[in-house]
């Protein structure tokens, strides 16, 4: 029996079926022993009624993609299960399992040539008082995937704690049911020994990853409207906010949500909305606002299939013209893009820390793959970086509320501070901040609000930058860990590549890429929208100092590192 | 030596700017900054303490001419912005400046939902039923037979009843005046600014470039005939059958404003972390 660094299964179902509990139960058994894992959900827009499937990876190292092709997939009906087509990627390595009463297992298992072996999944759960067949299907996947009956009863028992003792001893009658129907599935594959390790493990989708990060950069208030896939990261700080002072609104509107927040900024208290494209849309105009009146504020967008309503449900890196070129006028503002679950936590913290030390609007490109997933890892390493604003505090004479300075921040006065009076205005306005039309202060406070930002020193945060190959693969965001994959993957075939991918998306580093690019022969674009938004931006931003390729394509079916892999082979 | 502290007593004029205003001559909206700096003399507000929010439009050039910590934001948000504000710096005094485009057209929806909201802010709405900044196109405020460039013939659209929009969707104040008579309107206004939630005042505004004919209002406007009631029931009557130039306070509810609970708290961020451990 062959040990793996990773292996991963998928678990499908009918939307409340209890596909999805039944992988999260797998991933935190996996996350208690000691692996890492990524588990991914993918739905339609509907609750109940509609199809869902669990997809989890689970390695010894640190996950941060889907797998090319799944090694286990259960089926515990197959009702809506077509609506996937190509998501799920089963292959003739798969192991399926299906119930002869769940339906017509999808044409792509069929065409797969994939091992289909039969359960009868709700009969055996209809044998159980109050037994339900993701159990069965849970016990299954526990004994195929090297798990003991109690590591994957753990997380059932604590979910079902207020359910009382019966559906406890029911969820337990089914785990063990389907443990034992699977002694006779041959499935020779098995999960490595985890790396033994004393760090903290943690277990949090992007989307909290995210919201941490922001309250750890130091985020107080927050406003927003609910929105799919950007809700989770509100529901986490509506409580937690309240726990350590601070506040959350619900708006009315997307328009309303942005204007909050700007309004706290510039009452002193760092403000943050998240939204997905449509509440971005409708935030672009008073993002505007913030840039000309230097209000610092934080905006995350987890991106989803677009445009207009799009599939609200997964993932696209589509936003990226609008987060980085939406705003009329010119008017530099800062955007950023996590690379990982874990990254969210770093880039929504940093991205605060930025837009209050620079009093800037900040956009964070997150997506739907990162936001909702879930992983398994190691606590991120705390990092320093604390919003810190220059705040006017004694103020004689005159205020200059936007005085240009050699770093292009000014002191900023916040309400309460006597002197310091002044109006914040979308006007173009003199450094005191009173309308004018002017040319000269409109080009003196164009040029302060470029200079800040182009001059900041933003360190090595920019970009993560992995190897020294001659061909790079140029990509960003939730594609990153991919990306690292696949040129890990080339280099056992003996191509070395390195992976650059920007943190930083605006401003713009020339010289920090160029340096990235240093003796690069051939550069591979890789992103996950139709109309190669990204390599558009790099043409626009950067001088590429050799032949490049572009492997793009829309949501919603994931680019995986096998795909990445196969460009670059192809490219020698 | 211990020496009493009197509390600094200011003048109207130590509300104004040095900005000069842009607005034409005889704007009414001249008085209307006369009211607000007299009702925060008469208050004793300190300037650095109050905030004065606004839109897009003649109206909301207002903040800059007071010399108060002011914001002029985007068109027809205001409400938002201030609501942002209000929640997190509760220390503030907070008053909204609009107009009859900003505040009913644009900002509609926000108006419905300050009200409903009722955060302790003074929303301040200059209705002089009209475009003024873009010269004179029709406000939901306007009489649906006026003719303009961009309706030949008028709207033909009834006009929107802030009073009876504001009460039905919450607000806990409701009053209305005009602009010419500055002492009565910075009375009103001081009374708002006191009153616990949100308080909504229209300042009929007259539009003497635009709508000369509103230079007819001083003979129209009129004293309510009755005191203000704390009874939406009796309000709604009286608001319903109003010709729109009974001037005074109108309605005064008394909903608990909407505040939610902040100040510093001993848990610490680690503590957060909890949620994510197994």
């Amino acid at each position: 029996m062959a040990a793996l660094p990773s292996i991963s299964i998928a678990i499908v179902g009918s939307g409340g079926a209890g596909a999805l509990t039944t992988v999260d139960c797998l991933l935190e058994a996996a996350s208690a022993a000691g692996w890492h894992g990524l588990f991914t959900r993918t739905m339609g827009p509907q609750i109940r009624g509609g199809e869902a499937a669990g997809l989890l990876r689970l390695a010894v190292h640190p996950v941060e993609s889907l797998p090319d092709q799944f090694d286990l997939l259960i089926g515990i009906d197959w009702l809506n299960a077509h609506r996937f087509g190509a998501e799920i990627k089963v292959g003739p390595q798969t192991l399926v399992i299906s119930d002869p009463r769940g339906g017509e297992p999808p044409p792509m298992v069929k065409q797969s040539g994939a091992r289909v072996i039969e359960v009868p999944m709700k009969d055996m759960a209809k044998a159980i008082p109050g037994g339900r067949p993701n159990m069965i299907a849970l016990g299954i996947a526990s004994r195929l995937m090297g798990f003991t009956i109690e590591q994957v009863f753990v997380p059932i028992e604590k979910r079902l704690a207020d359910k009382g003792s019966a559906a406890i001893e029911a969820s337990l009658a089914g785990i063990k049911a389907g443990f034992g129907a699977a002694a006779d599935i041959e499935f020779d594959k098995r999960l490595a020994k985890p790396v033994p390790s004393t760090a903290r493990r943690w277990l949090l989708s992007g989307n909290e990853a995210t919201a941490l990060g922001a309250l750890r950069g130091g985020i107080r208030f927050a406003a927003a409207y609910p929105i799919t896939p950007a809700t989770e990261i509100l529901e986490w700080l509506a409580p937690n906010l309240a726990k350590i002072g601070g506040t959350l609104l619900q708006a009315e509107d997307e328009l309303a949500a942005i204007n909050m927040i700007i309004g706290s900024s510039y009452g002193g208290t760092p403000a943050l909305t998240a939204t997905s494209g449509p509440g971005l849309s409708l935030m672009i105009e008073a993002l505007g606002l913030a840039t000309s009146a230097e209000i610092p504020v934080v905006v995350v967008d987890v991106m989803r299939g677009g445009p207009s309503t799009g599939i609200p449900t997964k993932s696209e890196q589509g936003d990226l013209n609008i987060a980085i070129f939406g705003l009329h006028g010119d008017a530099p503002h800062l955007v950023l893009a996590p690379q990982s679950v874990g990254d969210c936590l770093f880039t929504t913290q940093w991205a605060t820390y930025l837009a209050e030390t620079l009093q800037a609007p900040a956009i964070v490109l997150s997506d739907q793959f990162m936001g909702q997933s879930r992983a398994a890892l190691e606590r991120p390493a705390d990092v320093a970086f604390i919003g810190a604003r220059a705040i006017a505090t004694e103020i004689s004479g005159v205020y200059k509320r936007h005085a240009l300075t050699a770093n292009g921040v000014s002191l900023m006065a916040i309400p309460g501070t006597r002197g310091g009076q002044y109006t914040a205005d979308g006007l173009t306005h003199s450094e005191r901040g009173t309308p004018t039309s002017g040319a000269d202060d409109h080009l003196a406070q164009l040029d302060k609000r470029r200079d800040k930002l182009d001059h900041f020193n933003f360190g090595d945060h920019w970009a993560s930058v992995e190897g020294a190959g001659d061909l790079a693969v140029i990509t960003w965001g939730s594609l990153t860990g991919a990306a690292r994959e696949a040129a890990g993957r080339a280099k056992t075939d003996g191509i070395d590549a390195r992976v650059v991918a920007p943190r930083l998306l605006a401003p713009a580093r020339p010289e920090q890429m160029m340096a990235a690019l240093e003796g690069v022969k051939r550069i591979l674009v890789v992103e996950q929208t139709h109309g190669r938004q990204f390599h558009k931006y790099l043409r626009a931003h950067y001088d590429l100092p050799a032949p490049v390729r572009v492997f793009h394509r829309p949501g919603p079916l994931p680019i995986t590192a096998g795909e990445i892999h196969r460009a670059i082979a192809e490219w020698r | 030596m211990n020496i009493a502290v009197t509390p600094p007593a200011y003048t109207p004029a130590d509300y104004k700017s040095d900005v000069k205003p842009i607005w034409c001559p005889g704007c009414g909206d001249y008085h209307v900054l006369m009211s607000f700096t007299r009702a925060f003399a008469q208050l004793g507000l300190m300037p650095e303490e109050v905030v004065v929010v606004s839109g897009i439009g003649c109206s909301s050039r207002i903040p800059a001419y007071t010399n108060c910590y002011g914001f002029h934001g985007v068109h027809g948000r205001s409400l938002a912005l201030a609501a942002g504000l209000k929640v997190t710096r509760p220390d503030l005094t907070v008053v909204v400046a609009s107009g009859d485009g900003d505040g009913y057209s644009i900002g509609g929806n926000h108006f419905l939902h300050a009200c409903r909201r009722n955060v302790d802010m003074t929303y301040v709405v200059m209705d002089n039923h009209i475009y003024g900044m873009t010269k004179g196109q029709p406000s939901p405020t306007t009489e649906p037979e006026f003719d303009t460039a961009l309706t030949p013939g008028g709207t033909k659209v009834p006009p929107f009843h802030p009073l009876v929009v504001a009460l039905a969707s919450g607000a806990n104040f409701i009053a209305r005046c005009y602009s010419g008579d500055a002492n009565a309107t910075a009375d009103v206004l001081a009374a708002a600014i006191r009153h616990p939630g949100f308080s909504f005042v229209e300042i009929l505004s007259p539009c003497v470039t635009f709508r000369p004919d509103e230079k007819a209002w001083k003979d129209l406007v009129r004293p309510a005939a009755v005191a203000a009631t704390s009874d939406q029931a009796k309000a709604a009557r009286r608001l319903m059958a109003d010709d729109g130039f009974n001037i005074g306070i109108l309605y005064r509810g008394n909903r608990t404003p909407f505040q939610p609970a902040s100040g510093a708290s001993d848990i610490d961020l680690s503590a957060l972390e909890k949620d994510f451990e197994l």
